[in-house]
């Protein structure tokens, strides 16, 4: 009978995607490159979030986005109907973006040309707050139909993103959604977090959250 | 569902720590799991079981411990652990301030392995 040993091993199993993760940071803010990976559940607004966003700074900002789908194109070519620089990234299957996919997805744009690029990551509140994607902020939306106890379910998400997009207030009047309840238990898990109340629909607080989102990438660009 | 890249990667560790000349196989192996990240222990098996075939690690147990959430106090600098069931109810236990971040809880380790 061979006698068993044991073996430390002491490493952590995501290592290899954050060391990708930070050399894309680095490349990044080496190019001024603004990344901003955006989180949800499905039907949470996401494109159109992204549309009105592209709507509100394409003025101001070279913006590109990189459409993370399961398995469609349906998503990127409603924003290459902007005219805005637009890649697909089918991730078969996966349910989440890692840096190396975040990579080649950005083998699809010309980093030099742009600000801003807006990850479009899969919808799921769970695995994509687990992979660092070597963006320069998280931002996550919640939709006023998913409900306020979200923060509850998936804490994870809440406490990994830079800011939180209540989308879709215009259904406040029809749910039982308590906003008051939502900032107090998402301040909880990250006090940090900046909130924005937003109708990507009518248009409503987009100003307040491009404001913000325009000021975070002059101030990383002055860095 | 970040079950199976997780997996993929607790193999591939496993294997470089396992060198082909000094160990014939692994039998058992470690794993620490941040008590936030949800993982179905269960599905971690499944996964292992069908990547390893035919390798070293082939029919290796999966021991899963859970780390705590640990969370810091902005205002004292006080560390805490806390409950992922208690977590709406976050403050902190010495100053009372409800300006906390997150520290530990999070996360994947491979800690170690037994090998013949």
């Amino acid at each position: 009978m061979e006698e068993i040993r044991l073996i430390e091993v002491k490493e952590e199993i995501q290592a290899d995607n954050k060391a990708k993760a930070e050399a894309l940071r680095d490349r990044l803010t080496a190019n001024k490159t603004f990344l901003l990976n955006l989180m949800s559940s499905p039907g949470a607004g996401k494109t159109t979030l992204i549309l009105r966003t592209i709507e509100a700074l394409r003025n101001d900002l070279r913006i590109g986005v990189i459409e993370a789908d399961i398995d469609s194109m349906v998503d990127a070519e409603k924003i290459a109907k902007t005219g805005i620089a637009a890649v697909q990234l089918r991730t078969g299957g996966f349910c989440h973006l890692d840096a190396s996919m975040v990579e080649r997805g950005l083998e699809g744009l010309d980093l030099a040309s742009l600000d801003l690029v807006i990850i479009e990551n899969v919808g799921n509140l769970v695995c994509p707050a687990e992979f660092d994607t070597g963006a320069i902020k998280n931002a996550m939306i919640l939709s006023v139909p998913e409900g306020d106890d979200k923060p509850l379910k998936y804490p994870l998400m809440f406490t990994v993103c830079d800011v939180l997009l209540i989308n879709k207030t215009d259904y406040l009047g029809l749910s039982d959604f308590d906003v008051a309840a939502l900032r107090e238990r998402v301040n909880k898990l990250n006090h940090r977090i900046a909130i924005f109340e937003v109708s990507a629909k009518t248009g409503q607080g987009i100003a307040e959250w491009t404001q913000w989102l325009k000021k975070e990438v002059d101030v990383f660009r002055c860095r | 569902m970040h079950e199976l890249p997780v997996t993929e990667s607790i193999l591939k560790i496993v294997l470089q720590h396992a060198p082909a000349d000094s160990v014939s196989k692994i039998v058992r192996i470690f794993l620490e799991v941040g008590e936030l990240s949800d993982l179905e222990d269960e599905w971690i098996q499944h996964y292992f079981d069908y990547l390893s075939k035919g390798t070293r690690a082939e029919k290796a147990e999966l021991v899963i411990q859970r780390i705590p959430i640990t969370f810091q106090c902005d205002a004292c600098a006080n560390t805490f652990e806390i409950k992922r069931e208690a977590l709406q109810d976050l403050q902190c236990p010495e100053c009372g301030s409800t300006e906390c971040k997150l520290v530990s809880g999070k996360g994947y380790y491979i800690k170690n392995m037994e090998v013949v």
